[in-house]
């Protein structure tokens, strides 16, 4: 690459911080123009997110087919609402708590399958998703009421009159959360283990022989999704104030599966765009009723046709590779 | 002891009806390495297309044929109409998809699934249809002091007809040998004249066609269908194919047979609301410990 193409990217950079901050700018301002069946429907767009920022880092980093992440979500939702409804424990308090129950149950469960390859992952995470469901259903020890769920859990709190009880606060906390969420995401992207997942993705066995412990990173791949899974599940469960079985079916895992491949595997703002489209989507179709999933299994097709990588793919090292190839092909000329 | 064994024909009888559609996902994905999941409502368009028929053009058929023929036309008719689809999905939702790798098709694969899903339920209604009773005369035979329904029967030695003529097939014609070369390595077998674009069209009319008369069989079987059922049977039958090794066409037939009389006797002797979490229990036993399935065989990895 020559001088001129590096000022163009410095250019390309300045530009890509302004969008940035224009798009902020309009999370910021958009709850406070609109009413809240809106603002609810931006809320339900950063738990997809949130959810499919933890499946990407499972799917998306380490290429792991995970089918069952509606587990670990119901994992966090159920922790949540069992503890704040029988025990009385905070919301706020039961955030890293849900965290942590949905991370071990990741660990527990994915410690002795880490081993299957592709396929064989992806239907033994289909049946965990579905045994995690289907217990939640036949209520064991009374705990999880059943097909009905648990219901009353209370407004997170900070204390006095500091309570999140209205849409918009609630747009605020989740949106926050992503927020986080992503900074620490693009650090990881960049630091050894983010490297070491790519590895893994791209040659399980080249990673291995390199040195790589794959069996670990893979946990940790599972546990640190989970641990986002369980954080999303708890703020779905105090905004929505009741957890039932059906909203963490094989369905759920299979529309956070599309996010990931939608918005493109591994690319953030890629995530973010797959949220939106499985979010938005049906609300804003909502005129054409019964027709429109119809319509909405259609488009998906059609995104795979035209923009199989995803809607933003990732690009990683692209610029380094074609420099070090135009620098070989300049030596031998 | 004669519930266990009623408990093993009940398991057998849907465990058929398992292995049945197993096979339309063995065997696309030995050719595609695609998990086809719309393969689970091409059973279920069969079936309320079977319904369709049954209720509205089987009274001709039934009086110059009787009951039998009817039934065996309308199972014939879901067939045909399901082989032509399969190829259109194939061809619409598929084949552009191809080039691209394996985890877009998987996503195409769901959306075809929701496009067919919600077809279904704008053609048919969101509520539950019911299949004509006394297709087949309700007798309930004694053999051996175990109690069976001539519908059972009926199913068991259609569905083994069935499994044994794909198996004849596969097994023992050309066209057979060419999916089973296509699976085994693409590439060579293209190089070997065999037409790839040919294999996909047989395995695209021969899954769904039968998975269409399984449908068929369904709808006798509980006398209710739905259009969401599509994705019960097929979440079933796509662990039965993981159990008998995917890609594997007797080992697809087996593990549906295994995981329903697993089911049924987990039903019966452990708890009716656990039983679904008692077959994914052993399915994920079984691939602890055989993680290529029960018949799958060892796979070298490839560097």
């Amino acid at each position: 690459m020559d001088a001129g193409t590096t000022t163009g990217y410095e250019r390309f950079f300045g530009s890509r911080q302004a969008a940035l901050f224009a798009v902020l700018g309009v999370f910021l301002v958009y709850p406070f123009l609109v009413d809240n069946y809106y603002i609810d429907i931006a809320f339900y767009f950063g738990i997809y997110a949130l959810l499919g920022l933890s499946l990407n880092i499972v799917l998306g980093e380490v290429g792991l087919f995970d089918l069952g992440h509606a587990g670990f979500y119901a994992i966090g939702a159920y922790t949540t609402a069992i503890l704040n409804t029988k025990l009385g424990i905070p919301i706020l308090v039961l955030l890293p708590v849900s965290a942590i129950a949905a991370a071990l149950f990741a660990y527990l469960v994915c410690s002795p399958i880490i081993h299957l390859r592709g396929d064989y992952l992806c239907i033994v995470t289909i049946g965990m998703g579905e045994i995690v469901r289907l217990a939640l259903i036949n209520n064991p020890f009374d705990l999880t009421g059943g097909p009905n769920g648990v219901y009353g859990i209370d407004f997170p709190s900070f204390g006095g009159p500091f309570v999140i009880d209205s849409s918009i606060e609630y747009y605020f906390l989740i949106w926050i959360i992503v927020a986080i969420t992503i900074l620490g995401l693009t650090r990881l992207q960049y630091s050894r283990i983010g490297r070491a997942w790519n590895f893994i993705r791209e040659d399980e066995v080249a990673a291995g022989a390199s040195g790589i412990d794959v069996r670990y990173y893979k946990l940790l791949a599972f546990v640190l999704g989970a641990a986002l899974a369980g954080v999303a599940g708890n703020i779905y469960a105090s905004k929505l104030m009741a957890v039932s079985p059906e909203s963490f079916s094989f369905w759920e895992s299979c529309m956070l599966f599309c996010i990931v491949l939608i918005g493109g595997m591994g690319s953030i703002p890629g995530i973010l765009i797959g949220a939106a489209f499985i979010s938005l989507f049906p609300e804003i179709f909502r005129p054409f009723a019964m027709y429109r999933m119809l319509i909405f299994g259609l488009v998906m097709i059609l995104m795979m046709m035209f923009r199989p990588g995803g809607v933003w793919p990732r690009k990683r090292g692209t610029a380094e590779f074609s420099s070090l190839l135009s620098r070989m092909r300049k030596k031998n000329a | 002891m004669e519930v266990a064994f009623e408990q093993i024909i009940n398991g057998l009888t849907i465990g058929s009806f398992y292995a049945l559609i197993a096979l339309g996902y063995s065997m696309v994905y030995g050719v595609l390495k695609l998990i086809n999941f719309a393969h689970g409502d091409f059973f279920a368009l069969g079936s309320y297309i079977g319904y369709t028929f049954l209720v509205f053009g089987s009274a001709f058929v039934t009086t110059h044929f009787g009951l039998w023929g009817g039934m065996v036309v309308a199972m014939l008719m879901a067939a045909f109409c399901l082989a032509v689809i399969g190829v259109l999905v194939e061809r619409a939702a598929y084949r552009p998809i191809y080039p691209a790798g394996r985890l877009p098709a998987v996503v195409s694969a769901l959306g075809a699934s929701i496009v067919l899903q919600n077809a279904i339920m704008v053609i048919w209604g969101p509520r539950y249809q019911a299949y004509p009773a006394k297709l087949i005369p309700n007798v309930h035979l004694q053999i051996w002091g175990i109690n069976i329904t001539m519908l059972q029967l009926v199913i068991l030695a259609m569905s083994f007809l069935l499994m044994a003529i794909l198996y004849y097939i596969i097994q023992k014609t050309v066209f057979g040998a060419a999916i089973r070369a296509t699976a085994l390595d693409k590439d060579t077998a293209s190089l070997m004249g065999i037409n790839f674009n040919k294999v996909i069209f047989f395995i695209f009319t021969l899954g769904p066609a039968l998975g269409a008369i399984t449908g068929v069989m369904v709808g006798m079987y509980y006398r209710q269908i739905s259009f969401t059922m599509g994705w019960n049977y097929g979440l079933k039958a796509f662990t039965a194919t993981i159990l008998g090794g995917i890609g594997n066409l007797p080992g697809a037939m087996f593990g549906g047979l295994i995981l329903g009389v697993l089911e049924m006797l987990g039903a019966a002797y452990i708890s009716a609301s656990w039983k679904d979490v008692f077959v994914f229990l052993i399915l994920i036993l079984v691939l602890i410990f055989r993680p290529t399935g029960l018949f799958g065989e060892k796979m070298a990895e490839k560097v």
